[in-house]
C-alpha cells in the first residue's frame, strides 16, 4: 500500500487503518477533533526539530552502542574512584533478577498481583535490618545524600528542634544535599547545619568539639562510619551516649559493605542509621545506581516519622498465608499532601530488589569474606603507596576501604598525577585538594573486593614511575 | 464480548528468603587476601571495639536457590504482562535494546568522577537528550538530577528560594499556590521547601476559576505549580491566561507535565508563558518505572532561572562534552551526582526510536483511544464520568466513577481492582488524594495498546460490574486466582502487630504466643 506510513513497532494503533476504526466508533470526522478542548492559540508555533527517527533496532542499538564506546570504563581502567559510588562486584544472578521484566515495568498494582515484588521488597527491608541490627527500614530514598537530610528532618520532627551537627569532613556533594534539605535560613522550618570537627591524627570525630556544641537546641547529631575519608569511627558508642544525654538524636551512616565486620550501628546506639544502596550489588552507572537507606528501632515516634513506603508483613485472609503491604499509609505525602512527612514518590525501589538478591546470595559468611577481603587489600594499598618517596598516607591504619593520600611533598598536584596515570590506564583516586579540612593536594582512594594484589602492586609501580 | 482469559497467576508458596538454606550454605565466595597481602598488613585489622561479634542474620542458600528463589517472585509480580491502562503513569513499551546497552560497562562501569576526556559518549547522550526536550518546550536548558517527578517538583520549589534569595525577598515571596487536583508532590515537595501551600477550589467546569488565582496570587506568591490537563482528562483553556496573571504578580511558573501524553509535539511550555516545566522520562519517554524508580524527572527552565541549576550542568565546547560546575547561583544539588544515568540513556532511546513524527502520532493515538474508551465505558450501566457538565472530548485519560454501582452493590474500587487481576488484567490506578468523585478509577490506554487490548480491559470491567451485582461477596473476597488470598489490613497502623522487618515479626510472633499462653 504505497503512501501508507507503515506500523511503528512500539505502537498497535499505528497500523494503517487502526485509528480511523476508533475514530469512526466515537464520531470523529479526524484526529483533530479529538483536541477540540485545546484553544487554537495554545498549539505551538513551529514544528518539533528532533533529529531522524531510527525506528529500526539495528540503528538504534548502532546509535547507543556507538555512543555509549566513547566512554571509557573501570572494566579496561583499573579505577581507583570511590566517594559515594564504588566499584563492587555485581553477582550475575542480581542482573538477571533485576531485568526480569516484570520487576523492570510494573508500576503499582494490587498488593495480591504484586505480590511478589512486595515481597522482594520486604525481604530487602529484613536482610538489612539483620546487617544493621534494627527492626526498622524504609524502602529506599533517591540516595544517601537525600536518607541523610530525610534522617535529619525526622529527627527535627521528632525532638522539635532545629540544629544539626555534622562532620565538617564531610562529602561535599552529600552536604550539599543535607543543605538543600535542611532549608535556608530565614525560611520556617530552617534548620541550622553546624560543623563538628575532626581530630586531626586520626580523622576521627573531635569528641570534645562535640561535647561543647551539644545543647537542647540540637536535633542529631550525624556521622559516617567509616567516614567520608575512610577512617573507622572508633568513638562511635561515646557519640551515641553524649548525643542520647543532650536529648539528641543520634544519625549514623554505614557503609553495608562493611558489616560483615563492622560492627552493626543498632549495637553502639544508633537511632536512625542511613546508607547507600549502591554497594549491594548495583552497579555504579555513573553515579545512576545511587540510592539510600534509612533505618531506625521499632519504636512508634520513629515509625510514625518515616517520609516514604514501610513495607511489613502481614497475614492475608487464608489461615497460614503471608502477605505484604504498606504500614502506616496515611502519613505520606501520598495521602496527606503538604501535611505529610516531608514527600515521597518515585525512588529507587528496583535496587531494593537487587540488594536483596545480594544480600541473600552473601549470607553471613560472605559479608565477613567480603569485609575481611577489602579491609585487608585496602590496607595493604595504603601501605604499598606510603612507600613511595614523598607520598604520604594521611591517616594510615584506619581505613575500611577508602584513604586519604597526600602528595604535597612530590610538588605535583593531584590532577597532573591523576593525568599521567590516565594515559596509563588508571583512574587515580578523587581529588579532594580544596575540600574541607585543608589536606593539601591530596586524593581520595578506593580498594574493594574487585583490587588484586596484583592490580595493586600495578598501581604502586606506576605511580612511582608517574612521580619519578 | 470477548472470551475472558481463564487465568491463574502463578502460586509458588515462597517462603519469605530468611527461612530458606542450612547453616554453613553459600551463594557466592570470595577469595582470601593474598598471601603478600596477609604478611603485610597482618589479619585483625578493625579497631577493637568496632569489629562485629555476632553473625548477621542473613538466609544461607545456594547460588542456584537465590536465582529460583527471586524467579518465583518476579513470577508472581503481574507487571504489565497483562493490560495496564494505569492512569497517571502512562504505561509504553520499555526497548529492550535500550535496556541492554545500558548494562554494557561502557555504561554499567562507569564512574561519575572520572575524567570527562573519559566520559564522552555518556555526557553527547545527556547533551543530545537536553536538546530533544527543549525542542518539546522551547525551554533553554534541561538537567536530569532529579531522581522522579516529585524531586523535579522538589527541585522546582528549590529554585524558587534561590531565585527570590537572590533578589532579597525570600523572607516576603513564601508561598505556593496551585490547585486541589495537583499532584500531591506538588504541595508535599513545595511544603517540604519551606512555602506555605495555598490550594485552588475546582469549579464545576473542572479547574479553578481565574478569580479564585487572582485572589490568591500576589506579593507574597513566590511560584504556582500546576498541571494541565489534568487526571479528569480536562484540558484548561485558560492557562495562558493564568500564567500571565501570575507573572504580572511575580510568580514564577512552574508547568508539571506528568500529563504529557496527550499533547506530546502539540503544546510548547515556553509558548504558553511557562518559566520552567518538568518530563517524567520513565513515563512519557519510555523509560521503565521499575516497580518505582530508579525514574527521572528531567527539569527544564528559560535562561532566567539556568543560572540557579543544581550542578552540574552538562555543556558543550566546541567538539567536546564537559560538565559545569562553576555556576555561583546554583541552588545547591538536590540528588548526588548527575541523575539516573541508565533511566536517561533509554529514555534518549525511546525519543530516537519514536522521532518527530512519531511522538505526534503518539499524541494522537493517546487521545483517540482514551476517547474510544469513553464512549465505551459510557456504555457500561453503573459508571459515572467525572465532571459531567464538562461535554467536550476527554485528553488523554479520563477520571471515571463507580459511585452508582457501589450504592447499588456495596462494590467499590478497590474490590474491582483485586478482581481484576483475576482475569490477568493489571489492577487500575484509582485517584490520587482528595478524591475528588466516588470510588474512582482512571484508565489510560496511551498509544502501546491495541484496541483489543482496550476491548479485553472494558469486557472485564463490564463483567465484574455483573458479578458485583449477582454475587457481590465473591467480588468483595477476591482476588481467587493470584498469589495469595486478600491481604489483611488490620496490621498497618498496629504498632503491636506491623512488622517491617523479619526479625520484628518473629518477635512480634514470640510476643503474641506468650500473651496467648498468658506469659506475658
Amino acid at each position: 500500500m504505497a503512501g501508507e506510513r507503515r506500523a511503528h513497532p512500539w505502537m498497535a494503533s499505528s497500523a494503517p487503518g487502526a485509528l480511523e476504526v476508533m475514530l469512526k466508533e466515537i464520531g470523529a470526522a479526524s484526529v483533530d477533533d479529538v483536541f477540540e478542548q485545546i484553544p487554537k492559540n495554545h498549539f505551538r508555533s513551529t514544528p518539533l526539530d528532533l533529529p531522524p527517527a531510527l525506528t529500526s533496532e539495528i540503528e538504534l542499538r548502532r546509535d547507543l552502542v556507538g555512543k555509549l564506546r566513547k566512554n571509557a570504563d573501570c572494566e579496561d581502567n583499573l579505577s581507583f574512584l570511590g566517594a559515594g559510588v564504588w566499584q563492587h562486584h555485581v553477582p550475575a544472578i542480581v542482573d538477571e533478577i533485576v531485568g526480569r521484566t516484570e520487576f523492570a515495568t510494573n508500576v503499582w498494582g494490587s498488593y495480591q498481583s504484586d505480590h511478589g515484588r512486595n515481597q522482594a521488597w520486604f525481604e530487602f527491608n529484613s536482610q538489612l535490618g539483620a546487617l544493621l541490627n534494627l527492626d526498622v527500614v524504609q524502602l529506599p530514598v533517591y540516595s544517601w545524600g537525600c536518607a541523610i537530610g530525610h534522617a535529619i528532618r525526622m529527627a527535627a520532627r521528632i525532638t522539635g528542634r532545629t540544629r544539626v551537627l555534622v562532620p565538617a569532613l564531610s562529602d561535599p556533594e552529600r552536604l550539599s544535599v543535607i543543605r538543600t534539605y535542611c532549608q535556608p535560613s530565614g525560611m520556617d522550618g530552617h534548620i541550622e547545619v553546624v560543623s563538628l570537627a575532626a581530630d586531626p591524627t586520626s580523622g576521627r570525630l573531635d569528641v570534645g568539639d562535640l561535647a561543647a556544641r551539644l545543647g537542647d537546641d540540637v536535633a542529631a547529631v550525624y556521622f559516617e562510619n567509616p567516614s567520608y575519608l575512610g577512617t573507622i569511627e572508633t568513638g562511635a558508642a561515646e557519640i551515641a551516649r553524649l548525643a542520647r544525654a543532650a536529648g539528641a538524636e543520634t544519625i549514623v551512616g554505614v557503609d553495608p559493605a562493611s558489616l560483615g565486620v563492622i560492627r552493626a550501628p543498632g549495637d553502639y546506639g544508633a537511632d536512625i542509621v542511613t546508607g547507600p544502596v549502591q554497594p549491594l550489588g548495583v552497579h555504579m552507572h555513573c553515579g545512576g545506581g545511587a540510592g539510600g537507606f534509612i533505618a531506625s528501632r521499632d519504636e512508634e515516634h520513629y515509625v510514625r516519622a518515616y517520609n516514604g513506603f514501610l513495607v511489613s508483613v502481614v497475614e492475608t485472609r487464608e489461615p497460614g498465608q503471608l502477605g505484604f503491604g504498606l504500614a502506616c499509609p496515611h502519613q505520606n505525602s501520598y495521602g496527606m499532601r503538604e501535611d505529610a512527612n516531608d514527600w515521597t514518590g518515585n525512588s529507587t525501589y528496583l535496587w531494593a530488589i537487587a540488594a536483596a538478591v545480594y544480600m541473600s546470595l552473601l549470607g553471613p559468611e560472605g559479608f565477613r569474606e567480603l569485609g575481611t577481603l577489602i579491609v585487608s587489600r585496602a590496607r595493604y594499598a595504603a601501605r604499598l603507596l606510603g612507600n613511595i618517596d614523598g607520598v604520604r598516607i594521611v591517616w594510615p591504619d584506619t581505613t575500611f576501604k577508602e584513604f586519604v593520600v597526600n602528595f604535597d611533598d612530590t610538588g605535583r598536584t593531584v590532577a597532573e598525577i591523576n593525568d599521567a596515570l590516565r594515559a596509563r590506564g588508571i583512574f587515580g583516586g578523587k581529588d579532594i585538594s580544596g575540600e574541607a579540612g585543608g589536606l593539601g593536594q591530596s586524593a581520595l582512594y578506593c580498594v574493594t573486593e574487585v583490587h588484586t594484589a596484583a592490580d595493586i602492586r600495578r598501581l604502586a609501580g606506576t605511580l612511582t614511575e608517574v612521580l619519578r | 464480548m470477548t472470551r475472558l482469559p481463564d487465568f491463574h497467576a502463578a502460586r509458588w508458596d515462597e517462603p519469605v528468603v530468611m527461612e530458606l538454606g542450612r547453616p554453613g550454605g553459600r551463594g557466592q565466595h570470595f577469595p582470601a587476601p593474598e598471601d603478600e597481602v596477609r604478611a603485610s598488613v597482618g589479619v585483625d585489622l578493625i579497631p577493637e571495639g568496632m569489629a562485629r561479634t555476632d553473625r548477621p542474620d542473613l538466609p544461607e542458600i545456594t547460588e542456584f536457590e537465590a536465582q529460583r528463589h527471586y524467579l518465583h517472585l518476579s513470577q508472581m509480580t503481574l507487571g504489565m504482562m497483562g493490560v495496564s491502562l494505569f492512569g497517571t503513569c502512562t504505561m509504553k513499551y520499555n526497548s529492550k535494546t535500550a535496556e541492554f546497552a545500558t548494562l554494557r560497562p561502557e555504561l554499567a562501569a562507569v564512574h561519575p568522577y572520572q575524567h570527562p576526556d573519559t566520559l564522552q559518549g555518556v555526557l553527547q547522550i545527556f547533551h543530545d537528550m537536553d536538546g530533544m526536550l527543549r525542542s518539546l518546550s522551547g525551554m533553554d536548558q534541561f538537567i536530569f538530577q532529579p531522581g522522579g517527578g516529585a524531586d523535579a517538583a522538589y527541585t522546582m520549589a528549590c529554585m524558587a528560594r534561590a531565585y527570590w534569595a537572590d533578589r532579597g525577598m525570600l523572607g516576603q515571596r513564601t508561598e505556593m499556590v496551585t490547585s486541589v487536583q495537583a499532584h500531591p508532590c506538588n504541595p508535599a515537595t513545595a511544603a517540604a521547601a519551606g512555602f506555605r501551600v495555598v490550594n485552588l477550589p475546582l469549579e464545576e467546569n473542572g479547574y479553578p476559576s481565574l478569580d479564585a488565582l487572582k485572589a490568591a496570587v500576589g506579593d507574597r506568591t513566590a511560584l504556582i505549580m500546576i498541571n494541565n490537563p489534568d487526571d479528569m482528562g480536562i484540558y484548561n483553556p485558560e492557562i495562558r491566561e493564568w500564567v500571565r496573571i501570575a507573572r504580572e504578580a511575580g510568580a514564577l511558573c512552574f508547568y508539571d507535565h506528568a500529563n504529557f501524553n496527550g499533547v506530546m509535539g502539540k503544546l510548547s511550555a515556553r509558548e504558553l508563558g511557562f518559566d520552567a516545566c518538568m518530563f517524567m522520562l520513565h513515563k512519557t519517554f519510555g523509560a521503565p518505572k521499575a516497580g518505582g524508580g530508579p525514574a527521572v524527572g528531567a527539569f527544564g527552565c528559560t535562561e532566567e532561572l539556568a543560572g540557579y541549576l543544581p550542578t552540574p550542568v552538562v555543556v558543550k565546547s566546541g567538539d567536546r562534552y564537559t560538565l559545569d560546575d562553576d555556576r555561583p547561583k546554583s541552588m545547591g544539588k538536590i540528588r548526588e551526582f548527575w541523575g539516573n544515568v541508565p533511566q536517561v540513556v533509554k529514555a534518549y532511546a525511546w525519543t530516537r526510536a519514536m522521532g518527530a513524527d512519531g511522538i505526534e502520532l503518539g499524541a494522537d493515538i493517546s487521545v483517540v483511544t482514551n476517547n474510544y474508551m469513553d464512549k465505551r465505558l459510557s456504555e457500561i450501566p453503573g459508571l459515572a464520568i467525572s465532571n459531567p457538565d464538562v461535554s467536550a472530548r476527554r485528553m488523554e485519560m479520563t477520571r471515571w466513577s463507580l459511585g452508582p454501582i457501589a450504592e447499588e452493590t456495596g462494590i467499590g474500587t478497590v474490590d474491582f481492582a483485586n478482581r481484576m487481576a483475576d482475569y490477568g488484567i493489571d489492577p487500575w490506578w484509582m485517584s490520587h488524594e482528595p478524591w475528588i468523585v466516588a470510588e474512582p478509577f482512571t484508565p489510560e490506554p496511551g498509544e502501546l495498546w491495541s484496541k483489543e487490548d482496550i476491548d479485553l480491559w472494558i469486557d472485564v470491567l463490564a463483567k465484574i460490574c455483573e458479578e458485583a451485582r449477582s454475587d457481590p461477596e465473591m467480588v468483595r473476597s477476591a482476588p481467587h486466582s493470584q498469589a495469595i488470598a486478600q491481604v489483611r489490613g488490620d496490621a498497618f497502623e498496629d504498632p503491636a502487630k506491623w512488622a517491617m522487618t523479619w526479625r520484628a515479626w518473629k518477635r512480634k510472633q514470640a510476643g503474641a504466643d506468650q500473651v496467648e499462653r498468658g506469659v506475658a
